[in-house]
């Protein structure tokens, strides 16, 4: 187990080594589901969209059981974990398959590894289950480096792109190590580090509006940041602090954007312009 | 530059404070580069990965057997210490342990105090009951001496005057000492040197805290880099020092772990310049050192959180502040914002325990959950998880007992049920189903204003079509291959 905060000071980005431990991986499943997350389903549907090609040019058959929903973290770090129970526990039985789960988000992902654990501990029979679904989900870029290891050609133009990654996927998913290198692949790609890199974005669920001072600020040094480094756009495989980033941009009428992840990688390997 | 409003003063909630702190461009530009500072520091001196991750390990480990046998542990502590001629006393609360401090006071007929370093001073308010009872205390830490001299409390329980640049404390001494203004550091310490110098000699008790207890023979450790600590404990006739009940530990062998973690997590440094370890009173054939020793052991809470498995992980803390160095809240909101007496993520896990969930409703929401503090944490509390466990207790209804003092602090009916609407709404896939083709359908209809988010961020519109529609479309087209 390593930190993945000492890099916070500024302008020090470096790559923290992995954690949590080495994950065995898979040899590529012929069909996987994916799980879509609430947010990249109401706000992000391309980027879900996108997922699932990039999986099917793997030659992956991808599944979208049409009652998935939402992990149940919002509830869960407002400390309603009843209520984040029963949602978790609709999306346990919907995922109950002998296949891989991708999920594009790692929050949402390290939801079902790391605190449905936390969810079923009094309930012996569910986390069975609890386990089985740990064991099989995995945050896309994750999969598609480890279990597909894609090899690319990236068929884009030259473009500079800094990598925004949500904590709780950095600690409970190792998302910044997978994303870095999925994008180290791109030849055309070149990934530029911004100030305060590891900071969080100020986004955290609930606590954006519960302290909207604070998060604002935050989300404001973030935006900030992005913008001072000399990107043409910021990446994300996180929604929740995409919706954060690109709605604070917004706001502040700027021109700069974020995109999700999943949208950016079809794009340079399929050659298809942005949709 | 504006009419700034010190923290301090303000009422009302940690949102309240927190806006006055956010708008304070000074007070912002001070704790962002003292945090960097700090961080870097602290990444320094932890070069080595591997050492630095056992270390955390050994340290954990080394708190939690000294926690699984604490009352053991405190009583063998007292033996030892009375073997060793120095006066134990237990204190419930701040109150008692007010008491039995102005008590030896009194004793001796004193009148002035000078203080080391002590957050369980602040705690219990240490200054402010014997100033009512026409005892001066004076403190001798130079970031202590500032802040008392301007009538603040500490905004870092490491570094009390962090808040400040050294502008400020050049006017602060300049209104408050009369003497001229300086941009030099080094000279404004001197002028802080020379006040306190003579006071340490005029003293009639000396004050400081304690960092570890140790069990097995008796000593209290102490760490300080101004040699304030010493002259408070060895110079005045009596030395009172004042802890809590969760700085003891086993044996010498198990300091060396932990000390070696505060000093890197706290400044970045290999070791403090002074590390004192009182073993008692002058002894007959000795020249110096103090004619009393007394040793304050406090509660306040912290046998509420010891009674907890989960909570019981706070108690690890060894007060190196390196979770605030690293928190992107305490960074841009500061320590005074939190209204209480340890700031930042170990004062949000602390606090409660002492104070009750009542008088800090907001604490456990103030965090995004992150997770930098449990990160750099060098005893391993998971602070993320007991904020969320704090959110819980926090949201429960009396009915269902929370197990955390005064829980139930922001339960509110209206809130559970829209978690409950929210519940049956993504438990039931027709219904999820039925409000994704509603927002998605009538997304031109979404208000501008969104509650507080849209005070940050341009209301979100959903996409003209959710990824459950898109996904079917896709995969029945592709279906085929």
């Amino acid at each position: 187990m390593s930190e993945l905060f000492y890099d916070a000071a500024p302008n020090a980005t470096r790559v923290a080594p992995e954690r949590p431990g080495p994950r065995h991986y898979p040899a590529k499943p012929r069909e996987v589901i994916l799980f879509g997350t609430c947010v990249v389903d109401l706000f992000f549907p391309e980027a879900g969209l996108d997922a699932i090609r990039l999986l099917e040019r793997e030659g992956v058959r991808v599944h979208f059981p049409e009652g998935q929903s939402c992990c149940g973290q919002p509830a869960w770090t407002s400390g309603y974990a009843a209520e984040a129970r029963e949602v978790a526990r609709a999306q346990l039985a919907i995922l109950d398959a002998d296949m891989p789960v991708v999920v594009p988000s790692g929050s949402c992902a390290g939801m079902f590894c790391q605190h449905y654990r936390e969810l079923f501990a009094d309930e012996p029979d569910t986390l069975k289950r609890v386990e089985s679904l740990a064991e099989r989900t995995f945050e896309l870029t994750e999969f598609l480096l480890n279990v597909c290891q894609v090899e690319w050609q990236d068929l884009g133009e030259p473009t500079r792109i800094a990598l925004h990654t949500s904590c709780s996927a950095r600690r409970e998913m190792n998302t910044h190590l997978h994303a870095r290198e999925l994008l180290g692949k791109l030849s055309n790609v070149e990934r530029v580090d911004h100030d305060h890199e590891s900071e969080c974005c100020g986004f955290g669920g609930t606590f954006s509006v519960r302290m909207p001072e604070v998060s604002g600020a935050m989300v404001m040094d973030k935006t900030q940041s992005l913008m001072a480094c000399g990107a043409d756009e910021m990446v994300t495989a996180d929604g929740g602090c995409l919706m954060n980033i690109n709605g604070s941009l917004d706001k502040q009428q700027q021109t700069f954007r974020g995109r999700h992840l999943a949208s950016f990688l079809w794009e340079r390997v399929s050659g298809e312009g942005k949709v | 530059m504006s009419q700034r409003i010190p923290v301090t003063e303000l009422t009302g909630g940690f949102r309240d404070r927190a806006e006055v702190a956010l708008a304070d461009g000074q007070l912002r530009t001070n704790f962002r580069t003292a945090m960097d500072s700090l961080m870097k520091k602290r990444a320094d001196a932890f070069p080595d990965e591997e050492e630095r991750e056992g270390l955390r390990e050994l340290g954990n480990r080394t708190k939690a057997r000294a926690l699984s046998r604490l009352p053991d542990l405190l009583e063998q502590l007292e033996t030892k210490l009375t073997d060793n001629g120095v006066k134990v006393h237990w204190a419930e609360t701040t109150e008692q342990a007010n008491e039995i401090v102005h008590g030896i006071i009194q004793a001796r007929q004193g009148s002035q105090v000078v203080k080391g370093k002590s957050m369980v001073s602040e705690e219990m308010e240490m200054n402010d009951y014997l100033a009512e009872r026409g005892v001066e205390c004076l403190e001798s830490d130079m970031g202590e001496y500032i802040v008392q001299l301007d009538g603040e409390k500490p905004s870092h329980i490491i570094i009390p005057a962090i808040h400040k640049n050294r502008r400020q404390v050049s006017k602060l001494f300049h209104d408050k000492l009369g003497v001229a203004e300086t941009d030099d550091v080094n000279e404004l310490i001197q002028i802080g040197r020379k006040t306190l110098r003579r006071k340490f000699m005029e003293a009639d008790v000396g004050v400081s805290g304690v960092n570890f207890a140790i069990a097995e023979t008796g000593t209290l450790l102490l760490v300080e880099n101004e040699g304030n600590g010493r002259m408070s404990t060895t110079a005045p006739p009596v030395h009172i020092a004042v802890t809590g009940i969760e700085k003891v530990v086993e044996n010498l062998r198990d300091v060396v772990p932990l000390l070696s973690l505060l000093t890197r997590s706290a400044l970045g440094q290999p070791i403090t310049t002074y590390v004192n370890m009182i073993s008692g009173p002058r002894k007959a054939d000795e020249l110096d050192g103090p004619e009393e020793v007394h040793l304050v052991l406090l509660d306040n809470g912290r046998s509420g959180a010891f009674a907890d498995a989960q909570m019981r992980q706070t108690l690890n803390c060894i007060r190196c502040g390196a979770c605030m160095n690293h928190c992107p809240v305490y960074t841009r909101v500061g320590g005074h914002t939190y209204g209480e007496v340890y700031p930042g993520p170990i004062g949000k896990i602390v606090t409660p325990h002492m104070v009750g969930l009542h008088q800090v409703p907001d604490h456990p929401s103030a965090s995004s959950l992150c997770g930098a503090c449990g990160d750099v944490c060098p005893v391993k509390i998971p602070i993320p998880e007991l904020l969320q466990r704090l959110r819980q207790e926090n949201v429960k209804s009396p009915a269902e007992g929370p197990k955390v003092k005064d829980g139930g602090a922001k339960y509110s009916r209206k809130e559970r049920l829209i978690w409950r609407f929210w519940r049956t709404l993504n438990s039931t896939p027709a219904l999820y189903r039925l409000f994704l083709w509603g927002a998605t359908r009538f997304r031109k209809l979404t208000p501008k204003h969104v509650g507080p988010w849209t005070d940050n961020h341009s209301a979100p519109v959903p996409a003209k079509r959710s990824l459950h529609d898109l996904a079917r479309e896709h995969l029945a087209r592709n279906g085929g291959q």
